[in-house]
């Protein structure tokens, strides 16, 4: 166990156990950003650079963001809510430490053979481009057209419709 | 305990704690923040196999998360699009409030 696994991990706890406890919405979110961030660290600790600053950028440049923004707008984080958690969280919670067992129990019995896990050695943005050109290129095209039809989809839908339009349309 | 374990325990930790807040919250922006955490969790392990697997050269499970990513971002557009829209049907985000999904 290294240091470039500890300190990732503990943030990530924190973060993650924070997002769960804490009851404001604002405060939520902020949890969160810090265990997008911990997984940052975590990739670059694997020696994942590329990814790694790719999360910052996607997860806490823009995910987080976009998150706030909708808290934003839809008043979410001002008026104190009393019950922040569903009726049956019980079960919810019951149900989600029985995945972790589960899913501890199957890691704990299996045994991994790892290789190469002595060195850590990174592998050049060069060599990323040249199999997102060759081998995966036609996944990057269809992600291409994936994300831009997201786009266009979200504007679609977080449009303001005209009032008197809807009225008549019913 | 191999390293390998160790990610995978920790990724199954995350995930636990994404499933947990998707499903004990009733706040809608929450659950699609469970959502996330889920995914990165997946993207964890995904990493966590690529290093210590026979052949990181080929960057499998590197370029697997590098999509994984960028469908999140747009699962995240669209989703927090549709709670804005839902929001301005029904006034709330509350999911044990959302009733009908007729507009």
């Amino acid at each position: 166990m290294t240091l470039s696994f500890l300190i990732p991990a503990i943030i990530l706890l924190i973060g993650a156990a924070a997002a769960n406890v804490l009851r404001n919405l604002v405060h939520c979110v902020l949890a969160l950003t810090l265990t997008f961030a911990g997984f940052a660290l975590l990739y670059l600790g694997l020696g994942a650079e590329f990814l790694g600053l790719v999360q910052l950028l996607v997860y806490v440049g823009a995910i987080a963001i976009l998150i706030v923004f909708t808290v934003l707008l839809t008043g979410g984080g001002v008026q104190g809510e009393r019950h922040v958690l569903s009726p049956r969280w019980f079960q919810g919670f019951v149900l989600s430490v029985l995945v972790f067992l589960l899913l501890g129990y199957g890691i704990t019995k299996s045994s991994f053979t790892t290789h190469a896990a002595t060195s850590v050695d990174s592998y050049p943005v060069s060599l990323i481009g040249d199999r997102l050109m060759t081998n995966y290129s036609l996944p990057l095209e269809i992600l291409g057209v994936l994300l831009t039809a997201a786009t266009i989809g979200g504007v679609v839908l977080a449009i303001r419709e005209p009032r008197q339009q809807t009225k008549e349309s019913e | 305990m191999t390293s390998l374990a160790l990610y995978l325990l920790l990724a199954a930790m995350i995930f636990a704690a994404g499933l947990a807040l998707a499903v004990t919250r009733r706040n809608a922006i929450l659950v699609l923040a469970g959502v996330e955490l889920m995914l990165n969790a997946a993207n964890l392990n995904f990493l966590a196999f690529w290093r210590f697997g026979p052949h990181p050269e080929a960057l499998t499970g590197f370029l697997f998360v590098m999509f994984s990513i960028a469908i999140a971002a747009a699962e995240a557009a669209i989703g927090l699009a549709l709670i804005l829209a839902v929001f301005r049907q029904s006034r709330t985000i509350n999911i044990d409030q959302i009733e009908q999904l007729k507009g």
